[in-house]
């Protein structure tokens, strides 16, 4: 096992090297440049040639490159020509942003999710059944600014339940010691902030999650519709196992590789951000990041932003890979 | 120039005239004497700065400039305390060859000075921005302790956050929710006076607009009044110039372009040109402004226009910035929608910008109106000002190097329970008047 990890580990550095010459040629392939962006309207070529200057932008292409691949060896990615702030720092702010929503986002359409394909697969072909694929269908289909501005509608303006867009109330104060809210309101011991946060992702949480929860129970139900179906499981009936042990331990136990793989993956997806829910909801996370930083034409941003992102897919999608040795002890890697 | 006012906020010192001077010598020297390889303006306007007496300084110029009065309202001329410019490293910064010049000092992001009736508290970037009541304000205290700026860039997501009482108040407000806002009792809308003008540029270096007849064409063919019925929400008027009409110099006596697509017709025969005429009419996508808050509906109907009139048109649509932008000042687009919010008041701030010198994104050399609006920029004497911008303004709408054709009110939108916001043109306000009694 520790082969395959330090396998996988090596394998990121051709990965993320690729993908920087990718990045790197792409975003400069892109018509204009960031000093026009930065400018506005009224930009002087003086002015332009200044902001090229600066960040090293008038330099020859290969030394561009090389310039940023020092700044990646020393851990951090340059400065932010949009703000003249370190990209590290930004990532700083906008990453627990992301993760903090993409944590509540799985951890719904995974509690939801699986007792959902779960029962729907053991009531296979009957009303709860088909409830569920219809609902599953919508889950997928619908747009999902749509389901959040819809959300907000019915639970925050009409009800007055929930709060409509940011992270935080402003007339709550919290220390932010790891711009995790819920994790700061914790160690800092704020109540009042605590449930704040909470109640600030209930809606964002259930917009971006729906999606995920509609790809978890279709694999949950495919999943356990195939276990069910396997002799040990009839054994373990026929042994005269209760039925809750027999789910537990034999069938869900069984389905779960699939359905860990699909987590994995929706997981990765959530964790590059969400652009149309965060700007739905005013969440400052990755996915506003990086798209303000493609309008800006922001370049250490961009090569920073989706440099990061590659090596988080990576890392979770190993530790999906990880996780199947542990559901699954006849997995072996090597 | 006087001061009537005498702290700032943070360092309790009195504002006198060698901190004024310092400011402007430290921050606008370099324009004055760039440093060897430094690109800035070929002159600078701005040439010293001296204090001649204890509440005075003396600013040199190295030409005259009418403009430059009107022009200090900007905030960008506002003066911080050297003593924290100084303290916070407001100067200070690494320059390294991988990462370029990254400010290290704090001065703009934690400790800012003024004399403002609120001072900076604290910055969650892509949060929050707040600001707590300055007790030692020199004018009207403010009437609130706290003021939070929240960014929320959703217009949707603004309305919502207003309509559950999470913000009090909020600006640019989109048309199709005007009737929303006006509709709820709990809800008011303000007007920010028209101090911005929306046009259809026109690039007379692509031919045939460098003949009049043509531009005039396009002038009768476009049915302003129709776009600002439609798609302005009651808030815009039809502009028959290039600036608003409140600011001095505005001549109501311009040449007038009715809609009259027959006219429209006549005018390209009298110029010998083939019917229909191809052009290329840019537009930019992904952006909304308070005159065009819907670029491609205004472009639709302008094309509808135009087709009817005798012109074939090509759109081209590109992202605002830097795309549009960029290929609009590089002279490339024949036709483009553009506009303009002034940033203090005075002509010179629009008509100057505009047509001032030789621009590739109007194509074109005329000397008379280069000459008149040079002469306007630095006659001190305001009713003669005013007249040469009035005689400019005639001369431009003759020669039509576009079509203007619309200001708009920007609207604000509060809790009807706030009270006292003044909404100022430039987007200025103090909000010490502000109160929130019954919110």
């Amino acid at each position: 096992m520790l082969r395959f990890v330090v396998r996988r580990l090596l394998l990121l550095v051709p990965i993320l090297l690729g993908l920087s010459i990718l990045v790197f040629m792409w975003i400069r392939a892109l018509p204009g440049g960031p000093a026009q962006a930065l400018l506005g309207e009224r930009a002087t070529e003086q002015a332009v040639e200044q902001i090229e200057r600066q960040y090293g932008l008038d330099r020859p292409l290969h030394e561009q490159y090389l310039a940023y691949l020092r700044t990646v060896g020393r851990a951090e990615f340059g400065t932010s020509i949009a703000t003249r702030r370190p990209v590290t720092a930004e990532l700083k702010e906008r990453f627990p942003a992301t993760i903090e929503l993409a944590i509540a986002a799985m951890l719904f359409s995974i509690v939801v999710g699986i007792p959902l394909g779960f029962v729907a697969a053991k009531r296979h072909g009957g009303v709860l059944d088909n409830a569920s694929l219809v609902a599953s269908l919508i889950g997928i289909s619908i747009p999902i600014f749509f389901l959040a501005i819809l959300l907000k509608y019915v639970f925050a303006v009409k009800l007055g339940l929930l709060p409509t867009v940011g992270r935080l109330s402003v007339l709550i104060d919290l220390e932010r010691k790891t711009n995790f809210y819920v994790l700061d309101a914790i160690l800092t011991l704020n109540g009042a902030a605590l449930v704040d946060a909470l109640k600030h992702l209930v809606l964002p949480a259930i917009a971006l999650g729906t999606i995920p929860l509609a790809v978890v129970a279709r694999i949950t139900r495919a999943a356990v519709l195939d276990v069910l179906n396997e002799d040990y499981v009839r054994t373990a009936h026929a042994k005269g196992l209760g039925p809750r042990i027999v789910d537990a331990r034999h069938v869900l136990r069984n389905a779960m590789l699939p359905i860990s793989t699909i987590i994995g993956l929706q997981t990765g997806l959530l964790l590059s951000g969400a652009v149309l829910t965060e700007t739905v909801f005013a969440w400052p996370g990755m996915g506003t990041w990086l798209v303000d930083a493609i309008r800006a034409r922001n370049y250490p941003v961009l090569q920073g932003g989706i440099l990061f992102v590659s090596v988080v897919f990576v890392l979770v999608n190993l530790i999906v890979d990880i996780t199947y040795a542990i559901i699954n002890p006849r997995i072996r890697y090597s | 120039m006087c001061f009537n006012f005498d702290r700032w906020y943070n360092f309790p010192a009195p504002l006198q005239s060698p901190s004024a001077s310092y400011y402007w010598q430290t921050v606008f020297g370099g324009f004055a004497n760039p440093a060897e390889g430094s690109p800035g303006p070929d002159d600078s306007l701005y040439r010293s700065c001296e204090a001649t007496d204890e509440h005075t300084v003396t600013l040199n110029l190295t030409r005259p400039s009418a403009s430059f009065l009107g022009a200090l309202a900007l905030t960008n001329f506002t003066i911080a305390s050297p003593k924290a410019l100084q303290e916070f490293g407001a100067d200070e910064g690494t320059v390294d060859e991988e990462t370029g010049f990254r400010p290290t000092g704090t001065y703009g992001t934690e400790h800012p000075s003024g004399t403002g009736p609120f001072k900076f508290e604290s910055w969650a970037r892509g949060d929050r921005l707040v600001l707590v009541r300055n007790d030692d304000y020199w004018g009207e205290k403010a009437k609130i302790e706290r003021l939070i700026f929240r960014p929320i860039p959703d217009n949707a997501a603004r309305l919502q956050a207003l309509q559950t009482g999470e913000i009090q108040g909020y600006d640019l407000v989109e048309p199709q929710d005007m009737e929303t806002i006006e509709n709820d009792d709990s809800l008011q809308l303000l007007d920010r006076p028209a101090f911005n003008v929306g046009y259809v540029g026109i690039t007379q270096s692509h031919e045939p607009l460098g003949q009049l007849e043509v531009r005039q064409a396009i002038a009768h063919a476009l049915n302003r009044e129709q776009v600002v019925t439609d798609f302005y929400a009651g808030r815009g008027e039809v502009a028959h110039a290039f600036m608003p009409p409140d600011l001095f110099g505005y001549a109501e006596d311009v040449q007038q372009y009715e809609h009259d697509p027959e006219r429209a017709r006549e005018l390209l025969q009298q110029a010998g040109v083939q019917t229909p005429v191809e052009l290329t009419f840019c537009y930019p996508t992904d952006v909304s402004r308070p005159y065009m808050p819907d670029p491609r509906r205004n472009f639709e109907a302008f094309r509808a226009n135009l087709e009817e009139a005798g012109f074939r048109i090509t759109p081209r649509a590109l992202p605002w910035s830097p795309d549009y932008l960029g290929a609009v000042d590089e002279g490339n687009c024949p036709l483009y929608l553009l506009g303009w919010t002034g940033d203090f008041a005075d002509p010179d701030n629009f008509l100057g910008t505009f047509f001032q010198t030789q621009q590739k994104a109007w194509g074109f050399e005329n000397q008379e109106i280069f000459d008149i609006l040079d002469r306007a920029e630095v006659e001190p004497e305001e009713d003669a000002r005013t007249e040469l911008y009035q005689e400019a303004n005639r001369l431009i709408m003759q020669f039509l190097p576009g079509v203007p054709y619309v200001h708009t009110k920007p609207a604000l939108a509060f809790q009807a329970c706030v009270e006292g916001y003044e909404p100022s043109p430039v987007s200025l306000e103090t909000f010490n008047t502000v109160t929130l009694e019954g919110c």
